[in-house]
């Protein structure tokens, strides 16, 4: 049982003010799918960003292949806008060992050269695999390594965390 | 044990060997045509390419002459990063009389991950299902008269492309249904996935009567065959399976059941006409129709790119 209590409506008001810091002219928002895709299409709305976010998914590159096999959400990825060239921030719920990132960023490389990838998430839980590491994270939390923390929306678009045990 | 496990399926009922359609539950089937949809995604992508099966072998073994089928499972297998190595079986070892199970034995010493099999005798793909180590996967790429499942899978794509819903179709198959194993994946898959009614249509020595077991209408009459119909799938005559007189001649098979634009005309007006290749112009179908507005043949080919893709990514995902 855990008493860990992750306010995500709070930590999205944070992210929502990092992010802003990220923006430069030319930017575009892309989100990894399904958590960081919610993210992505809200934080477009409130930045008051002009055109369509996009939605990325790391299912075509993950690592676990041989293990777990092929993925669902696969045809999620969505770039509405010229990548080569663009500065791109990946919005994600939540960073922990950094395989969902290394592998949405090459799905990203198979649609052009962006000008610069930089990396926003809402909880930061350690544990990292790989040197990757966010620009801006709306809270750093640790957490036993068989919980699986992930981001829920309501019908409202309300956001909420979500933790499992898994074995 | 008293009934054996479908061999295609592991013990969780995941495919790990593609050999036919029969008895592929309707969940595998959509979740093959989902899947081709992204892949059909990736192809229009600036590299053409994801790793899903990089440092892989697919080996793509023809026991039988392919152009379009080997090709297409050549690139889809590139486009998955595989290494592909193409075998002319027929040109080879066979030839020099190495009996079907130490050819694979001696390619799996080779390490081999996958198998893209043609035979000309039906069941040689299950044979060797039956025979190759655990982590090794089958596709049928044509056995025989018995099945050419990822023909069958494509022309399901292909419909769910164009007209969306299976439940409320009409579909007439027509041609030399005897010596099809296109028909037969067809008819397994159109059956699978709800469409209310099969026609086979073509003449008595071609369209055997045993079809009807299989819940299919069948047309010796062209006219009654495709009325109506939303779909038509032609088939090519095989001369080179047709021994002794089963036709009175190429051109009066064109006068009773080519496809011409007058005939097509009895079809719905939305109707889509497919034809698994190569065509015989002149003698299955008028080139008004191959070429014309109807006509998905060409759509066809670039749709199988994706579904071979489909079946060796998922198939590869699998343990045995």
């Amino acid at each position: 049982m855990s008493t860990l209590h992750l306010d995500a409506e709070a930590l999205y008001a944070d992210l929502l003010a990092g992010v802003r810091t990220l923006l430069q002219p030319g930017s575009a928002l892309v989100g990894i799918w399904s958590g960081g895709a919610w993210l992505a299409e809200r934080l477009q709305r409130d930045l008051k960003l002009a055109g369509e976010h996009g939605v990325i998914s790391s299912a075509l590159h993950r690592d676990d292949f041989g293990s777990r096999g092929l993925s669902s959400g696969a045809d999620h990825t969505r770039l509405p806008f010229e990548v080569e060239g663009c500065h791109i921030v990946l919005i994600d719920d939540v960073l922990f060992t950094g395989r969902t990132t290394r592998a949405a960023v090459n799905e990203l490389f198979d649609f052009g050269r962006p000008a610069s990838v930089t990396l926003a998430v809402l909880v930061d839980r350690g544990g990292r695999e790989l040197p990757i590491q966010p620009a801006f994270s709306a809270a750093r939390v640790a957490l036993p390594r068989g919980q699986r923390l992930s981001l829920a929306r309501d019908e409202a678009g309300h956001f909420s965390f979500d933790i499992k045990e898994t074995t | 044990m008293l009934f054996k496990r479908n061999p295609q399926l592991n013990a969780n009922g995941e495919l790990i060997h593609l050999l036919s359609i029969e008895g592929l539950p309707k969940a595998v089937l959509a979740q093959i045509l989902d899947t081709a949809g992204t892949f059909l995604s990736v192809n229009e992508r600036e590299v053409k390419k994801v790793p899903l099966l990089r440092g892989k072998s697919v080996f793509n073994l023809f026991f039988e002459n392919s152009t379009r089928t080997r090709t297409t499972f050549e690139i889809a297998a590139k486009r998955l990063s595989a290494d592909v190595i193409n075998l002319d079986i027929a040109r080879s070892s066979t030839a020099k009389g190495e009996s079907l199970l130490d050819t694979i034995a001696n390619l799996s010493a080779m390490h081999a991950d996958m198998f893209v099999v043609r035979h000309s005798e039906s069941g040689a793909p299950y044979l060797i299902a039956q025979h190759c180590a655990p982590h090794v996967h089958v596709v049928n790429a044509g056995d025989g008269r018995h099945a050419h499942p990822t023909q069958g899978l494509l022309d399901m794509y292909t419909i769910r492309h164009y007209k969306r819903d299976f439940t409320k179709l009409t579909v007439a198959i027509v041609g030399d249904i005897v010596h099809s194993r296109v028909a037969r994946s067809d008819i397994h898959a159109l059956t699978t996935l709800g469409v209310p009614e099969i026609r086979a249509v073509g003449p008595k020595t071609l369209v055997p009567g045993d079809l009807r077991e299989m819940g299919v209408r069948v047309c010796h009459d062209m006219a009654e065959g495709i009325r109506g119909v939303d779909v038509i799938i032609m088939l090519r005559l095989q001369n080179e399976r047709m021994s002794g007189a089963m036709l009175p001649s190429a051109g009066e098979f064109f006068k009773n059941y080519g496809l011409t634009p007058e005939k097509l005309a009895l079809a719905k007006p939305d109707a889509i006409v497919m034809h698994p290749g190569p065509i015989n112009r002149g003698v299955e179908i008028d080139s008004a129709v191959a070429d014309g507005a109807h006509s998905v043949i060409l759509p066809q080919v670039t749709f199988g790119i994706a579904v071979r893709m489909a079946v060796m990514s998922i198939i590869a995902g699998n343990n045995a």
